[in-house]
């Protein structure tokens, strides 16, 4: 297929489509209105479901009633509206359910502002809700990215059982960019996944419970269980972009919109003969711990974290691998500011030069 | 005529309290699937109160929903099944309280599924708070006086309140304290199940029933106390009915 221009959103919503996401249901907020909006009309064209909820809460669990009938169910929303979710999302690990929940994020606290952020890192990949559970989380730099992290999420939530979040700030959700989609998936026939309600036509069997409560010593298993689905993706799941790291002695780390702008200040700093390198998560989670450990640390002079997050929230997954054997510099903006390469040239440059504290 | 255990039961004992009429509602719904032969294609939306109960005693498929959700758990699912005949069975906390977004919606768009509103005048799952349900002057743990209007405002009354509404096509309430109330019920379950099966959108059925434990009162006082008290206030009866021919 040719490429497309298109807007980071809606290459979203067109990708959930490639996918076989076949319901969504949201409700409005900025920056992230073009897909639900792309998706009110588009669904339709392909016998899926748009519901425009009545809240971010109704609609997470709308989503949870189309995952319990094994259909692939998407919701999106931004910060605020992230917050009402995580019952929901909650709810969806609880009952293990899977479903893809975007996160096209701004500014915060509260209200915040409308513009581009990355503020909701800790949210995103610690606690998405009460409980202890976790979600896979990704973090796309590119609409191509999107296109392909956002095609591949059921297939992670449905092996796991478990939501997977798509963790893109509103930058990235508002250009636009080329982009190439992939086939399109037909949903499976309904009744064939072990937690959908229906039956495979003809099939007898009994009842199928989707249970989100349970009695303390099965919880505990359950818990268990979670755990070491978490090891397998750190061991297994993790995808993270290396950028001239061989000879780096300062290593930034930097993911999304973030990343795309320190990557321009990297190559001014190589032509100047300064070895900088970049470390860009995919995944937010699983972390990509290991591009952390093989540093040499004899050559490492300095990590640099570039967030669009005040203060840093990616700094204290970075110290854990770090270990103190480096460094670690925090360059940040906030509120909706934005990073452009001579900021981050700058910031870094004086790093080198050994003007930051 | 011999009475049995509903086919869509499982043949366990009841966690409810002895004489809790959730028990009545929970045999009057499967009785009705058993009629309409609808056992395995329903699909039963539980939600978070007592009722959560039932997870454990229903025979065809279900899924629990947080507290105040089912009715958008039910959206979801049915949008995406509509063929499967979807209810959702609600307490008074879960429906009128922390839900009533989610019923307001689900009822304003008029989804094609049915809700079974169990409307007890307390939480009593968490030991007999105030709801919105809960009649001036109840006492309950949380208005130890008596329910006063002045600061908690009036008991809310979900069959009006949903009539108003454009979109649904049944909404009626119920006394489960005489035989005939249940006999009524049953039967506008069945109509309600008819209609959905018909594809003729959202309908509401509201059971007035009791919590002794959190009452304090014996079962049988229950019975007295509803005539007294409950059923003067919320008005047995239907509240809208678009397909009256429907029986
Ligand atoms: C979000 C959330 N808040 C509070 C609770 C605690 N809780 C469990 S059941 C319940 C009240 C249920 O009352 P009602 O819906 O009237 O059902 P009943 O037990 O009276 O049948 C509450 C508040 C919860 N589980 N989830
Ligand atoms: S606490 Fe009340 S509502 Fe709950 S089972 Fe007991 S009597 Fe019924
Ligand atoms: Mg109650």
């Amino acid at each position: 297929m040719a490429k497309i221009l298109m807007k980071g959103n809606e290459a979203i919503a067109e990708a959930a489509v490639r996918a076989g996401c076949r319901f969504f249901a949201g409700y409005p907020i900025t920056p992230q209105n073009e897909i639900p909006e792309y998706l009110s009309w588009r669904l339709p064209e392909v016998g899926g479901v748009f519901v425009q909820g009545e809240s971010e809460v109704a609609s997470v669990n709308m989503v949870y009633g189309a995952a319990a009938s094994g259909c692939r169910a998407m919701t999106s929303s931004s910060g605020p509206g992230i917050s009402l979710k995580a019952e929901g999302i909650s709810y969806l690990a609880g009952t293990q359910l899977p479903a893809v929940i975007v996160n096209i994020s701004r500014g915060g606290p509260g209200l915040g502002s409308i513009q581009p952020a990355q503020q909701d890192y800790l949210q995103a990949t610690k606690a998405l809700g009460h409980g202890g559970f976790r979600v896979m989380v990704f973090a796309p730099a590119t609409l191509q990215e999107a296109v392909d992290v956002t095609y591949n999420a059921w297939e992670y939530a449905e092996r796991d059982r478990n939501p997977v979040m798509i963790l893109m700030d509103g930058c990235l959700g508002s250009i636009m960019e080329q982009v190439e989609f992939p086939e399109m998936k037909e949903p499976d026939r309904k009744g064939t996944h072990a937690w959908d309600l229906n039956r495979v036509e003809g099939e007898k069997r009994s009842a199928r419970l989707l249970l989100p409560y349970f009695p303390e010593a099965l919880l505990e298993v359950k818990n268990k269980s979670h755990k070491a689905m978490i090891e397998r993706w750190q061991k297994n799941d993790v995808q993270v972009e290396e950028f001239m790291l061989e000879d780096a002695e300062y290593v930034a780390v930097a993911y999304g919109i973030s990343a795309r702008v320190a990557k321009e200040a990297i190559l001014r700093l190589r032509d100047e003969g300064h070895k900088v390198g970049l470390i860009r998560p995919i995944t937010l989670f699983p972390f990509p711990k290991e591009s952390f450990q093989k540093l040499n640390y004899e050559q490492v002079k300095g990590i640099i974290d570039i967030e669009l997050a005040i203060p840093a929230q990616m700094h204290d997954d970075i110290a854990l691998e770090v270990l103190g054997r480096a460094p670690i510099h925090d360059y940040c903006r906030s509120g909706g500011m934005l990073f452009d390469d001579d900021g981050i040239y700058n910031a870094v440059k004086k790093i080198i030069d050994g003007g930051a504290k | 005529m011999e009475y049995q255990r509903p086919s869509s039961l499982k043949p366990t004992s009841s966690g409810f309290c002895p004489g809790c009429m959730h028990s009545l509602a929970t045999k009057l719904i499967a009785d009705v699937l058993d009629d309409m032969g609808q056992q395995e294609n329903s699909v039963h939306v539980v939600p978070v109160g007592c009722a959560t109960l039932n997870l454990a005693y229903w025979k065809g498929d279900l899924v629990g929903a947080a507290h105040g959700r089912a009715p958008a758990v039910a959206t979801g699912f049915k949008r995406t099944n509509p063929d499967r005949l979807v209810f959702a069975y609600q307490g008074d906390g879960d429906c009128a309280a922390i839900g009533l977004a989610e019923i307001m919606g689900a009822a304003n768009r008029g989804e094609n599924f049915t809700v079974i509103f169990f409307n007890n005048q307390t939480y009593g799952m968490t030991g007999g708070q105030m709801a919105p349900t809960t009649l001036i002057g109840q006492k309950t743990t949380t208005t130890r006086d008596g329910r006063d209007p002045l600061t908690t405002g009036y008991p809310l009354k979900m069959c009006e309140l949903l009539a108003t509404l454009e979109a649904p096509s049944f909404i009626a309430r119920f006394a489960l304290n005489t035989p005939k109330g249940c006999l009524e019920a049953k039967k506008a379950i069945k109509k309600a199940f008819t209609l959905q099966l018909e594809n003729k959108g959202f309908s509401f059925i509201e059971l007035l029933g009791n919590c002794p434990t959190n009452w304090g009162l014996t079962p049988l006082q229950t019975l007295d106390y509803m005539n007294t008290n409950t059923i003067p206030y919320f008005v047995p009866g239907v509240y809208k009915d678009k397909y009256a021919e429907v029986k």
